[in-house]
């Protein structure tokens, strides 16, 4: 053993071993310095992201409501929309959303959830290694493709299944069940992380009682990963919200108010996005009214994604 | 468990094993539900992919105004001399039309195959008459051709796959059959590495600050206003967090607004390049780089989710190793952190982009051109890209049309899968080279 250390680096400095006084107080670098704060603006500029979408939002929609047509209370209680003889009523818009999300849910959930059990207590490692892509790939899939796949595939589906008398060419079912099939893989795996998530030693523990693979999957790991089953519910119920190009595509281009899943009819964000697909003229009433739209269909995503991180917050059962 | 429960005793003898198959058999009952749930979406995926298979490939058929052969008593056009193919075009066409033809180059002048297509264009003319999907044209030929041979007695009827070389490379035109798809591919293309260039510094920087940053305090906490300023910045990265958290939850159509507002009108100056002198003027601010903030701001939040994931990852050894040897903060991010984490950060990134090359919604509100002819030359050009012309292919009422956007579809799929591939191999080869 030698007792000589070599320090092999040759750009280690030689003087400062030699030097008499070795400053041993922090020194200030302002490289790293520069370097931290360019970093935090960085992170800013999330920041700014929600200011300027909270800023154009409100800016624009208090123009909109200032206008002589509009007024706020006619905005939330009348039924029709329609601009050009100054009708601006948001209510058929949010029905229609409220229908299409809806039906969306009603595939979705069941499907959802029955995959993610399926996965997290059933399947063997092989099975969910193939299956965990394809739901993956499905989840991959643009948007744009799902409303074709509506409008060419499941509308005439349905018109041959409900006779083409009662499903119109454009109808808020076949966007629903699209919208539905789209937010699935969504539910599927965000549940399937929360049941994965339960201790193996609650299964076993059930298991040991007698109880059967069903049995102990419903009564106890269900259960146990609610919270977060219901906070993917939820986060799906806000993506089925905002979901444009499949509603867009094939729920129709005309505000209307009904509850008829096989009529036609415009959804929130159907609507911006045909309002600003044609030539729209900025300061004009339409200009503004995709604003309050947008105001609206923000305020109703932000609360329900905050829902869901308070359920998940709240009601979350930790193990171990 | 609950089917005795509710009786209040429990149950003996034969009662067990009865009580014992029917549960099991109702377990059973549920697993095979369940799998039949996991297997719709295999279905759905399935059925999706057919569809547009279906679409993309078919058949078509043309009837021409005039039939070759009446033209040319029974033979091809390409056996005719030039002077009979001069002969049909003379007996043929109005002498206006004529004149024109003479004006732009005379006929005699002609090559044979310009005249043969002068004759197909102008005399013969075919057109469709009506188009098959795949699935028709192969397993119902017979009807098909009888209902043809009804309506249309002189249409023939031909394989059409509306995916080609000449689809991929042809510019947007209103004719289904000449309109391909390449403005929007390149148009795709240059906003994808703009959109990269610009969100994965910012989106790295920013999860690098959370990560590495965020419990660091900058000011000296002996006096009181250094220990205020600490205070606030750390209140601040927490509330960048919270507020990443809930950016990822805004639908998408919302960023188109705000980009509308800020980068198309706001900045219009700076994104439509009139602020660096001349430039494609007709534009007003509607320009790939407006579409490329736009699409920045998208996908932040999920860079910075998946890079913080990544740093996460790379074992705090490493780092105590590296402050060991004398590093400083930045040096050691630089040469351990972001080495270890890269494959993840990647891969993350990548999977982030190809949200970001299917998205459509903002785009549209930002106001992308649908019928744009001229290739995108820079950052201030107009552009279209895949999805809006899928988009617009898909909401026109004629069968050509859907057809094309079946086709476009599948490039666009393609391109995907290609990402997605790239993103996969890059990961694995960047987890070989790494260091701990």
């Amino acid at each position: 053993m030698t007792d000589q250390v070599t320090v092999s680096s040759a750009t280690q400095p030689r003087r400062a071993i030699s030097a008499k006084i070795v400053q041993l107080q922090r020194r200030p670098r302002i490289g790293e310095t520069i370097i931290q704060v360019v970093l935090f603006f960085c992170g800013f500029v999330s920041i700014f992201t929600t200011i300027g979408i909270v800023y154009v939002l409100f800016q624009e929609s208090l123009s909109f409501f200032a206008d002589p047509e509009v007024s706020l209370s006619e905005f939330f209680t009348k039924t029709v929309w329609q601009p050009q003889i100054g009708e601006f009523g948001i209510l058929p818009l949010v029905n229609a959303t409220l229908l299409t999300s809806f039906i969306a849910m009603l595939v979705a959930l069941p499907l959802g959830i029955g995959m993610a059990i399926y996965l997290s207590e059933y399947a063997s490692l092989r099975l969910r290694s193939t299956l965990k892509p394809i739901i993956e790939l499905l989840a991959g899939i643009p948007t744009v493709v799902y409303g074709y796949f509506a409008l060419t595939f499941v509308t005439p589906a349905l018109r041959d299944l409900f006779g083409r008398d009662t499903v119109s060419i454009y109808n808020n079912l076949s966007a629903g069940l699209v919208v539905g099939i789209l937010i699935t893989p969504m539910i599927a795996t965000l549940s399937e992380d929360a049941l994965s998530a339960v201790p193996s030693s609650l299964r076993q523990a059930s298991f040991g009682l007698g109880a059967t693979r069903w049995e102990t999957a419903i009564h106890i790991v269900v259960p146990a990963a609610l919270s977060g089953i219901i906070a993917a519910a939820i986060i799906a119920m806000s993506r089925a919200v905002g979901e444009t190009m499949v509603v867009a595509l094939a729920a129709g281009a005309s505000p209307n108010f009904t509850w008829n899943p096989f009529q036609p009819a415009e959804t929130m964000t159907g609507h911006i996005a045909r309002i600003s697909g044609g030539d729209l003229s900025y300061g004009s009433i339409d200009y503004r009214s995709i604003f309050a739209i947008g105001l609206v269909l923000f305020f109703v995503t932000l609360i329900l994604n905050i829902a869901s991180r308070q359920i998940v917050r709240r009601f979350r059962e930790v193990y171990e | 468990m609950i089917p005795s429960s509710s009786t209040g005793r429990l149950p003996q003898g034969r009662e067990v094993n009865a009580n014992v198959a029917r549960r099991q058999r109702y377990g059973k009952a549920w697993e095979y539900l369940l799998l039949t749930s996991t297997l719709l979406g295999l279905v759905v995926l399935v059925l999706l992919i057919f569809n547009i298979v279906n679409d993309a490939f078919g058949a078509i058929a043309t009837q021409s105004s005039v039939e070759v052969e009446s033209l040319t008593g029974g033979r091809d056009l390409e056996e005719l001399s030039q002077a009979e193919l001069i002969a049909i075009l003379e007996a043929e066409l109005r002498s206006r039309v004529l004149r024109n033809l003479e004006r732009e180059q005379p006929l005699v002048e002609r090559e044979q195959a310009n005249l043969i297509d002068l004759i197909n264009t102008e005399i013969v003319k075919p057109e469709i008459v009506a188009i098959y999907p795949l699935n028709r044209f192969l397993f119902e030929r017979s009807a098909i051709e009888a209902q043809l041979a009804a309506e249309f007695p002189r249409a023939e009827l031909s394989f059409k796959s509306w995916l080609s070389g000449n689809f991929i490379t042809n510019p947007m035109s209103s004719d289904p059959l000449k309109a391909g798809v390449r403005t929007a591919i390149l148009g795709s293309l240059w906003l994808l590495s703009l959109t990269i260039l610009i969100a994965f510094p910012l989106g790295i920087g920013a999860a690098i600050y959370l990560e590495e940053y965020k419990n660091e305090k900058p000011f000296d906490e002996r006096s009181s206003l250094g220990k205020r300023a600490n205070a606030l910045i750390t209140r601040a990265a927490g509330l960048i967090e919270t507020n990443i958290y809930n950016l990822s939850g805004v639908p998408s159509i919302i960023y188109g607004i705000l980009g509308l507002a800020i980068f198309v009108r706001a900045l219009e100056t700076i994104t439509s390049g009139s602020i660096f002198g001349g430039s494609d003027t007709t534009a007003n601010g509607r320009t790939i780089l407006s579409a490329a903030l736009t699409m920045t701001l998208l996908i932040l939040p999920v860079v910075i989710i998946s890079s913080q994931e990544a740093i996460r990852a790379v074992p705090s050894s490493l780092r105590q190793a590296s402050y060991g040897l004398g590093a400083t903060k930045w040096q050691t991010i630089w040469n351990i952190v972001l080495p270890n984490a890269m494959p993840g950060i990647l891969t993350g990134t990548i999977l982030a982009v190809s949200r970001a090359i299917g998205e459509t919604a903002p785009l549209i509100v930002i106001g992308a051109s649908t019928f744009i002819v001229t290739d995108p030359e820079g950052l201030f050009s107009k552009f279209t890209v895949l999805p809006i012309q899928i988009y617009n292919w898909t909401s026109r009422p004629q069968e050509e049309f859907r057809a094309i956007a079946a086709a476009a579809i599948m490039v666009l799929l393609t391109i995907l899968v290609t990402l997605n591939a790239t993103a996969i191999i890059l990961r694995n080869y960047l987890r070989s080279k790494r260091v701990g």
